[in-house]
Formats: structure tokens, C-alpha cells, sequence
């Protein structure tokens, strides 16, 4: 029997432009400050220079970072060395297409407006590091509901 | 379907966020900024009441500052506020503040908790829903007390919202990471296990997250998941991919679920009971089935989900290993991938055959795919693939293929990014050794890396071809000639030199007789490299002389005259310096009897396992994140660490340690190490391996490059463990309580405990000092990853240089290691170094902080001079700050021969007949710093009658004064 490590966690999840501005952070474990900045610098310099030829997987440190650039924006899960790349590749891509219906044809700058309630978005199709919630319906019929409590 | 407008909601918030988006440069927006905070801090602090809406878009706008990196120390008991309001958009953003910005220790804790509790109680699903996604963000040991037993009931109970069930698993799920002795599942753990099989898809979801990390930390409780996930999973993919209608994703049916059913199932070994295992494997049957379907889709969405499931399937099915079928259709399937257009396949289907390649049902079938991955090597462009294809030519070599793959390697080697060069180097000389059918083979392919990557050679590797050679005499005359004539070369790498110079120096005459090789070519060709060579290669070159001494008695006059220049005997360099005198010396004066003793050819290396694997996995293992998961166990219980200790415990790989030397003039070999550090206490280390005895040949000039033989006990200096992260490290212990015993001595125990026992022995010159620390392991326990460091406050820091030579990072049980300390005085001073002692024993990180006895009066040179000259200077240093007096109470028997000894060891001459009263003392010496001389003058008057002393320091300097009356006035 082979012997085998698991642990499916996200460790972080963050959204930054070309340029390096974050959009998002989303930290499931814990970092001061400065570690933060330094994740934040490396994960860019590591996911910009890649091109389109390149896999969506990239090695970080002790882990992986996968990642999906959606015109400027890079949007990078990093995750153990041993979890799923796919699986978090298309949770990426159902995590865009969800913001995209909820903001009507995303683009950054409803990220840097609406950004306390990217983070709604997020709590409800990640939580404490795991797949919470991936049926696009229910998630955007659950945000609705919460937009109609404003 | 929703859509919001930018900002809705809180205007003012959109406007400052568009006034940031619109400053010219940093200035202008930090200007903003504080016009922003002085406004809040204003609304926060007026005498007005905030309505919710104000306090909610202030805080919102204290966050927006926050995330763009600037400091916010006000604004939280708003945010608290916020928790309390009835509105949800208000709530939302206190909550959002307190995840964000609050951290665990903060004094509000209680008040947020407070507001947590009533929201949970509120049976309004909404607000349970933030409160918990609250408690799974902070995730605190606060939270965890308070809330993880109310959690599990709010997930079982039966009334409970779907979504807040969701909430509720993965909130538990966060508190048994962070606090796992603080959520005991016991009663609750069959109802957990049944969500399973709730109708709700996403509170499967979510409970299939909960339940493997739960079943990962106690396989027994959760066994009966098994079934239920294998049910669970065997509905999914057998539905019609409409079936699940919400869960499915571009025709595939809730595929993140059944990846996670899947790694469920890896906690558990194959099921017992046959009909469940054949349900299992028609399920993973069916998923291989699927990937030969037609898609459904041409959207990559469509066959990233498909596959997402197929390499997890695929993941179990090696996890098991149990169904050679299964295994072979995997490897089919992975071998299609390959050649597949999408780099990300091929990249998973490299990663994924190299488990298979350790399969002893699918290791055939890997192999014949080696041409497809020795072409990926050559045509990948993106360099992470190309790695992936390393690694499993690596995992699939065998005696069969080895010539093949090492070959492609070292040719791929000539062009590999620099990134992974280091690893194929490794890769290489591991396989070479481990499929080694003749050894010159071996030896060729070890010479080829130096050529090609002589840069990216670590020291194991060529450690390790001399061990081999040394250890196998059917290949040490092929090794000779071999080296030699890859010195021919005009520019060699200096690695080859080390090589070529060891294995000539021991087994060049085994290709004397071949006048293109004799004794005096060898000698030429190596020393043609020597001024091109670093300090250490030189070192060994010259023990390479040495050795050819003994070898050739032909060329000793020309080796001796290359000793006796200049260059050698006065080399800048102590350790060449030290070596060239010490080597000559020794082949003038010794027998050839005696010679051919002390320079015998090398014993074989006790077999050992190669310290180039230690390597390797250290390199896949650097620069960790750190891992809040301490739960590493395997389905076996055992742990990962455990393994890896055990291969470190089995390769203890040489150690070239470096000689003893002292200070710069040329000078006959001292041996200050001689006599036991202290022979009142037993000694940790049997005999006196580690401390060399007078003998004819100095002892230390064979402990280094030619004797990697003679201290079995040190060494494993690569084997720092790669692991450090996974076991608690105790808390620093501090001592220094027998500091002060060392202001009057040099010798002796600095720091004893349980495990460890220091040893210091100290030797200082002018402003230069040198310490010898002595490690002793009092345990029958190793200790892994030995580290120390030195450590100086700000204010020490420029005043005193203490520089540290490398430490074994190994210390065996019983055993005592060494290191050597230099010490410079750049100025006087008054405070002390520490040294941070730092090692892994059992499972338990050690700190251990001691001050170091370095003081100021170490760099005293006593003065003798005679009672005029004494009182004239006396009366120089009249000046009120030159002056400290302190008188004092004794506190030992007051002994006038006690008392000189110990003012003889603080470092001063003792002048006898200068003061009129011959029960006083007086002495003199003068403090060396780097940058001044400071005289002193001291007297010290015993009252026996009283029990007191007077003490009195006279100096040039103030500070100087001070430090020596405090040091000495301690000691009587």
C-alpha cells in the first residue's frame, strides 16, 4: 500500500494584476505582515513570467500555486504539493465565473470597489481552507438573497 | 441573476476609493490617506452618536486603508459595535474588519465573542453563517474555547439550516487543526459520518472535507465512512450527467466531490468486505472508461473536471496497489497524456507515472515510455515539465535502463536550466553508484558531472567518489589513470583537482610505471593547478605532497623545496602555512618507517548508505512554509519524520574536519587540547577520541582531509534536518550562572544540563582570543541538526567580533564535538556574547542560550615595572573619572594566596614591594583593544579584621575603570 500524505488545504488565495497590485488576499493560515508582503512579491514574480505555454501549476516554496490569469488578472490558489491541480484549476475558473455573473461582466475595478463583498463571495465557496460550496446557482442564489438584506 | 453597481451602498466609500485610485504618486496618497484617518478619528471621538450607516462606512474605509498596506490602531471597538447591530450589511463589515484586522490576543476577544455567541444563538441562518465563517477565519484558541462543543451540535442538529451546516463542518474542521485537544468528536462522530449521506450535495461537500482531516488523525473512528463515501461516490458516477443538475460542472457530475470521496478513500486501505470492493473498483473501472469517451465538450473547463477525477481516481488506485489491472490501465491512460496536447496533461502525467514507476505491478509498464520522456526532457519548453521527466527517468531506472538514462542525463545536464542542476546532478551520481555493474563506469560518469557541472557537484558527490574508490581497489588504478588524464585538460574545475589530487596522492603509483606518468609528471600536473586553487584545495594538495613523499621517495627534494619557498612557509594563509611547515618538518626528520606509517594508504569507508540521498531529499524539502497540519501519520501510523530519521541515522557521511591551528607566526605544533577539559567531572565521550595526545607526528595535521576515516562519530553535516518544522521546539534555556567563574580562569564547565555539557578552554593574546567549545552528548541519543550561533547586542556588537567555525550538526550519543571561536577586541567593552546553542533530540527542538566568558580583562598583558615608575604613573592617573574605588564585604575566606591567584588569573602583574603594606596588592597590565591600549593600575586592600576589601582601579579610560572593578570585585 503506497504511503501517502494527505492534506487538502488552501493555504492562500490571492488575485493581483499585471502590475502586481493585490485584488485580493485571502490567508487560511497564519502570517505576519511582512511574510504576507513577501508571499504576495514572490507569488507575482514567480505566476507573470510564465506565458500560455507554460502548465497552470507552478512550484512555491514547499508547495504549489495554481493559477489562471483572466485578462490582467492572476487569480493563484496555493496548495500542498500533493492536492489536486485540476480540481483547483476549475475551482479557479467556477469561482470567476460566479463574480462574473454577480457583477455583471467582472472586471478589476468591481474588485477594488465591491471588495468587502468579494470576500462574502469567497466565505461562501471557500472556507477554512477547503471547497466549501461549488454549485454556481446556489452560491449566486445565496448572494442574492444576502444583496437583498442591504 | 444579480448585479451590482459599483460601490452601491456606501457612496462616500467609492468616492474615497476613486480620490485614492486618483493621486499622482505615494505622497499624495498617503496625504489622503491621513486626511481620511483624521476625519474618521474625528467622527469616532466626537460627541455626536454614530448612526449604524456612518460607523459601518467608516469602518469599511479603515479596512480599504488597511488592505493597501498601511498601519490602523484605532477603529476596532467600532467594528465590535457593528457585530451587535441588527442589519446585516453592518454586521457583515464588522465581521469582515474583525477577520481581517483583529488578531488572536486582542483584549476585544471577549467582546467579540460575546457578539459571536448571541449570533449563533440567533436562529437567524444569515447571521450564523458569519458568526461561524468569523470563528473559521480567526480560527483562535479563544474561539475554540468557547465555541467548539456548541459547533458539532449546530452541524448534527436536525433543524439546521443546509448552508449552515456547510458553515458549520468546515468551522469544526478549522478548530481541529488549530486546537484539535480542544474539540473531542467522540459522541458526535457517527452523525458526522452520516452527512454523507445528506441529500444536500454541499453539505456533503463540505462534511467530506471535515471527515478526512478527522479520519486522517483517527482512522478507527471513521472507518464506517468508507462504505458510505464508496456509495456516495457510485451514485455520482454512474448518474446521468444531468442528474445533479447544480453539481454539474460542464457535464461532469460534482466533480470537486468525487475528488474528495476519492482522497477520503486514501486514508483507508483497499475494503475487507469483497462486495464493497467490487463496487469500488467498478467505480474506478468506470472513471478509466470515461477518459476514453468522446467529450462532451470542447471547453477545457469540460476535460479539466473529467480529469481532475481520473488522476485522483488514479491516485487511489496507486495508493492501494493492490490491482495489477487496475495499475496497467493507469499507466496506459497516463502513457496517452503524455504525447497529449495540453502541457498541463503532460505535466500530471509525469508527476502521476512516478508514483506508478514504484509499483511493482506498473513498473514494467512505465518503462516503456522512457523514449517519450527522454524526448519531453529535450523538447519541453516549460522548465517545470522538464524537471517532471527527471524525476521519472529517475524513478523508473533501473539495472536495465541505467546506462540509457544516466547517458540522456548527463547530456540534458549540458543544457539544464541552472535552477535544476544541482538535482540532476545528484540524481546522477546516485544512479550511477546504485546500478554500477563495473566501477569505471562509475567513475566516468562521476568525472563527466565535474566536467560538465563541476559547479553544481556538492561536496557529498565527490566525497563519495573517493569513498568508492578508496573502498574498491579493482577500480583505484582505472581511477588514477582516469584523473590524471582528466588534469591534462588546460582549465579544469577545481572539483577535479580535489579529485584528481586525493586519488593521485593515494594511488598514483599504481600508474607510475608509465613514464607519461611518473612520479615527477604527477607531481607537475598537480602542482601546474595549485595557484589557481582555493584555500582548501590547496590544503589538500599539500597533504597530496606529502603523501607523494611517501610514495615516491624520487621526488621528495623537489616536494620539499616546493614546502620550503617562501609562498609555503610564509603563506598568508595559517592553515597553508601550517601545513607546509608541519609537512616539512615531517619528512626531515621522520624514518621511512615512520613515514610510511603515518602516511599509509587510507582504510576502507565502513559501508554506509550514500550521504547523497540525505542530500537529495533535503533539497526537495527547503524553504518550508510553515505547516499548521502537525498530523503527518500514514494510514500506518507511522510517521514521515520517523522514516526520514532513520535513513539519517544510516548515512553518516564523512567529515573533513578542520586541523586546529593557532595564531599567525610560524611556530612548532602546541597542543592546547591535550589534558581533559575538566577531570573532576565524568567525561561525556569515552576516552579522548576527539582530543588528540602528544605524539611524534602532530596529531592534528591527519585529523583533516587524509583521515576522513578517523572520527566515525562526527559528520552528517547535511543532514540539518530538512524536517524542522513539524515538532515543537522546547523554550530557550538560558544560563549563566557559572559565568562569573571564569573572569579569574579560562578552563571548565560553562553550562551543564541533563543532555548537554559544555566545555570551554580559551587562550587569548593581545586583542585576539580564541575559544575551544566543547559539545558533550550525555544521552545515548543522538543529537540531529546541531547549530549554534553567536549572538551580540547592538551595543557589544561593534566592540567585539566573535567569529565561529563550523559545528558538526551531528553529535552522537556520548560523544563531544568541537568548535573553535575567534575573538577579536575592537574596543572596550562591558557586556557578553551569547551563544545559542540549537538541536533536535528525541522529537524535541532544544534551545540553550549561554553567556559566553568573554570579558574584558581576557585581553590583559600583565606589565612588570618597578615601584617608581608605578607610583609615578599612579599620580598620572589622578584625575577624578580615572578613579574607581569600590569597597566591598568578602564573600569568600579571605586567603592572601588565593587571592593572588586570582588576581594573577584576572590578567595584571602582581608588583610585589611597591605598596608599604605587604598585606595589599598591587598590580599593572595593559588592556588590548583593537583600536587602543589601555593601562591599568590596580590595588586592592584586604581588612580581615572588618571582612572587607578596597578595591582601586586607575586607567585612562572611565568606562574601562568601571568594567574592571565590577568584574573584579565580584570575585572575592
Amino acid at each position: 500500500m503506497g504511503f501517502v500524505v494527505l492534506k487538502m488545504k488552501i493555504r492562500f488565495i490571492l488575485i493581483q494584476n499585471r502590475a502586481g497590485k493585490t485584488r485580493l488576499a485571502k490567508w487560511y493560515m497564519q502570517f505576519d505582515d511582512d511574510e504576507k508582503q513577501k508571499l504576495i512579491e514572490e507569488v507575482h514574480a514567480v505566476v507573470t513570467v510564465r506565458d500560455a505555454k507554460h502548465t497552470n501549476f507552478v512550484e512555491f516554496r514547499n508547495f504549489k500555486i495554481i493559477y489562471r490569469r483572466y485578462a490582467g488578472l492572476y487569480f493563484c490558489i496555493c496548495v500542498d504539493v500533493t492536492d489536486n491541480n485540476l480540481a483547483y484549476l476549475e475551482a479557479i475558473h467556477n469561482f470567476v465565473e460566479v463574480l462574473n455573473e454577480y457583477f455583471h461582466n467582472v472586471c478589476e475595478l468591481d474588485l477594488v470597489f465591491n471588495f468587502y463583498k468579494v470576500y462574502t463571495v469567497v466565505d461562501e465557496m471557500f472556507l477554512a481552507g477547503e471547497i466549501r460550496e461549488t454549485s454556481q446557482t446556489k452560491v449566486l442564489k445565496q448572494l442574492l438573497m444576502l444583496q437583498s438584506l442591504e | 441573476m444579480p448585479a451590482v453597481s459599483k460601490g452601491d451602498g456606501m457612496r462616500g466609500l467609492a468616492v474615497f476609493i476613486s480620490d485614492i485610485r486618483n493621486c499622482k504618486s505615494k505622497e499624495s496618497e498617503v496625504k489622503r490617506i491621513n486626511k481620511e484617518l483624521a476625519n474618521i478619528r474625528s467622527k469616532f471621538k466626537g460627541d455626536k452618536a454614530l448612526d449604524g450607516y456612518s460607523k459601518k462606512k467608516y469602518v469599511c474605509k479603515l479596512l480599504f486603508i488597511f488592505l493597501l498596506g498601511h498601519d490602523i490602531d484605532f477603529g476596532h471597538m467600532e467594528a465590535v459595535n457593528l457585530l451587535s447591530s441588527n442589519k446585516y450589511t453592518e454586521k457583515q463589515i464588522g465581521y469582515l474588519f474583525i477577520s481581517v484586522l483583529v488578531n488572536s490576543n486582542s483584549d476585544l476577544i471577549r467582546l467579540i465573542n460575546n457578539a459571536i455567541k448571541n449570533d449563533l444563538a440567533s436562529r437567524n441562518s444569515t447571521f450564523m453563517n458569519l458568526a461561524l465563517h468569523c470563528i473559521a477565519n480567526v480560527g483562535s484558541r479563544e474561539m475554540a474555547e468557547a465555541f467548539a462543543s456548541e459547533i458539532p451540535r449546530i452541524l448534527v442538529a436536525g433543524d439546521t439550516m443546509d448552508s449552515v451546516k456547510q458553515s458549520a463542518a468546515l468551522c469544526l474542521l478549522r478548530l481541529n487543526r488549530t486546537s484539535p485537544d480542544l474539540v473531542p468528536m467522540g459522541e458526535w462522530t457517527a452523525r458526522v459520518v452520516h452527512l454523507l449521506n445528506d441529500q444536500h450535495l454541499g453539505v456533503v461537500t463540505a462534511a467530506t472535507s471535515l471527515i478526512t482531516t478527522l479520519a486522517q488523525k483517527s482512522p478507527d473512528d471513521f472507518k464506517t465512512s468508507v462504505s458510505l463515501a464508496v456509495a456516495r461516490l457510485s451514485r455520482i458516477v454512474t448518474s446521468a450527467s444531468i442528474d445533479l443538475q447544480d453539481y454539474t460542472y460542464y457535464f461532469v457530475a460534482a466533480p470537486w466531490l468525487s475528488v474528495k470521496l476519492l482522497r477520503l478513500l486514501q486514508c483507508y486501505p483497499p475494503p475487507e468486505d469483497t462486495s464493497l470492493r467490487s463496487r469500488l473498483t467498478e467505480c474506478l473501472e468506470t472513471i478509466l472508461n470515461k477518459a476514453q469517451e468522446p467529450p462532451k465538450s470542447k471547453k477545457v473547463q469540460h476535460s479539466n473536471a473529467k480529469n481532475a477525477v481520473l488522476f485522483e481516481a488514479i491516485a487511489l488506485i496507486i495508493h492501494h496497489d493492490s490491482e495489477p489491472n487496475l495499475l496497467v490501465r493507469a499507466c496506459n491512460q497516463l502513457g496517452q497524456f503524455l504525447q497529449h496536447r495540453e502541457t498541463n496533461l503532460r505535466y500530471l502525467a509525469l508527476e502521476s507515472m512516478c508514483t506508478l514507476a514504484s509499483s511493482e505491478f506498473s513498473h514494467e509498464a512505465v518503462k516503456t515510455h522512457i523514449e517519450t520522456v527522454i524526448n519531453a526532457l529535450k523538447t519541453e519548453r516549460d522548465v517545470s515539465v522538464r524537471q517532471r521527466a527527471v524525476d521519472l527517468l529517475y524513478a523508473m531506472c533501473d539495472r536495465s535502463n541505467s546506462k540509457q538514462i544516466v547517458a540522456e542525463m548527463l547530456s540534458y545536464l549540458e543544457t539544464a536550466d541552472y535552477s535544476i542542476r544541482e538535482e540532476i546532478v545528484l540524481k546522477v551520481a546516485i544512479l550511477a553508484e546504485k546500478y554500477a555493474v563495473d566501477y569505471t563506469w562509475y567513475v566516468d560518469t562521476i568525472l563527466n558531472l565535474i566536467r560538465i557541472a563541476g559547479d553544481y557537484v556538492s561536496e557529498e558527490v565527490w566525497y563519495r567518489v573517493i569513498q568508492i574508490v578508496i573502498n574498491r581497489d579493482d577500480v583505484q588504478g582505472y581511477a588514477a589513470k582516469t584523473v590524471f588524464e582528466a588534469l591534462q585538460a588546460p582549465a579544469c574545475h577545481e572539483n577535479l583537482v580535489k579529485v584528481g589530487g586525493y586519488i593521485l596522492g593515494e594511488f598514483g603509483n599504481l600508474i607510475a610505471g608509465d613514464p607519461r606518468s611518473s612520479p615527477l609528471v604527477q607531481f607537475n600536473l598537480l602542482h601546474s593547478k595549485f595557484h589557481l586553487c582555493s584555500v582548501p584545495t590547496r590544503a589538500l594538495l599539500l597533504s597530496a605532497y606529502i603523501k607523494f613523499i611517501n610514495l615516491f621517495p624520487e621526488v621528495k627534494g623537489t616536494i620539499q623545496d616546493v614546502l620550503r619557498s617562501d609562498s609555503q612557509l610564509r603563506n598568508a594563509d595559517v592553515e597553508l602555512q601550517q601545513r607546509a611547515v608541519e609537512y616539512l618538518r615531517l619528512s626531515c626528520i621522520a624514518s621511512t618507517d615512520i613515514l610510511a606509517t603515518v602516511l599509509e594508504e587510507m582504510p576502507p569507508f565502513p559501508e554506509r548508505e550514500s550521504s547523497i540521498l540525505a542530500k537529495l531529499k533535503k533539497k526537495k524539502g527547503s524553504s518550508k512554509l510553515p505547516d499548521m497540519d502537525d498530523s503527518r501519520k500514514n494510514v500506518n501510523g507511522s510517521t514521515e519524520h520517523a522514516e526520514d530519521a532513520e535513513v539519517a541515522s544510516k548515512s553518516l557521511p564523512s567529515r573533513y574536519s578542520a586541523p586546529l591551528l593557532f595564531f599567525s607566526v610560524p611556530q612548532p605544533p602546541q597542543f592546547l587540547l591535550e589534558e581533559l577539559i575538566s577531570t573532576d567531572r565524568p567525561h561525556p565521550s569515552s576516552s579522548a577520541t576527539m582530543l588528540p595526545t602528544r605524539t611524534m607526528v602532530p596529531s592534528h595535521t591527519f585529523t583533516d582531509d587524509l583521515s576522513v576515516n578517523s572520527a566515525p562519530s562526527s559528520g552528517a553535516s547535511l543532514l540539518v534536518d530538512v524536517f524542522s518544522d513539524f515538532s515543537s521546539a522546547a523554550p530557550t534555556e538560558g544560563s549563566d550562572e557559572h559565568f562569573p567563574r571564569f573572569v579569574c580562569k579560562n578552563n571548565g564547565i560553562i553550562y551543564e544540563n541533563q543532555l548537554l555539557q559544555i566545555g570551554l578552554k580559551s587562550e587569548y593574546r593581545q586583542n585576539l582570543g580564541r575559544m575551544y567549545v566543547f559539545y558533550g552528548n550525555k544521552t545515548s541519543t543522538q543529537f540531529l541538526s546541531f547549530s549554534t550561533s553567536v549572538s551580540s547586542n547592538n551595543v557589544l556588537g561593534p566592540q567585539l567580533n566573535v567569529q565561529e567555525k563550523p559545528v558538526d550538526p551531528l553529535i552522537e550519543a556520548g560523544a563531544q564535538v568541537q568548535q573553535i571561536l575567534n575573538i577579536e577586541c575592537v574596543s572596550d567593552f562591558s557586556d557578553a556574547p551569547i551563544l545559542n546553542i540549537q538541536f533536535r533530540y528525541g522529537g524535541t527542538l532544544q534551545n540553550i542560550a549561554v553567556k559566553l566568558p568573554v570579558m574584558l580583562n581576557k585581553f590583559f598583558q600583565p606589565t612588570e615595572m618597578t615601584s617608581q615608575d608605578f607610583f609615578q604613573r599612579w599620580k598620572q592617573l589622578g584625575a577624578p573619572q580615572q578613579e574607581v574605588q569600590k569597597i566591598f564585604k568578602a564573600k569568600n575566606q579571605m586567603d592572601t594566596d588565593v587571592s593572588k591567584a586570582k588576581l594573577l588569573g584576572f590578567g595584571v602583574a602582581l608588583l610585589d614591594g611597591v605598596d608599604p603594606n605587604p598585606a595589599n596588592f598591587v598590580g599593572a597590565g595593559i588592556i588590548h583593544t583593537k583600536t587602543t591600549q589601555v593601562g591599568c593600575l590596580l590595588r586592592l586592600e584586604p581588612n580581615t579584621q572588618a571582612q572587607m576589601y578596597r578595591l582601586t582601579l586607575r586607567t585612562s579610560k572611565e568606562s574601562v575603570s568601571q568594567r574592571l572593578v565590577e568584574l573584579l570585585s565580584e570575585q572575592f
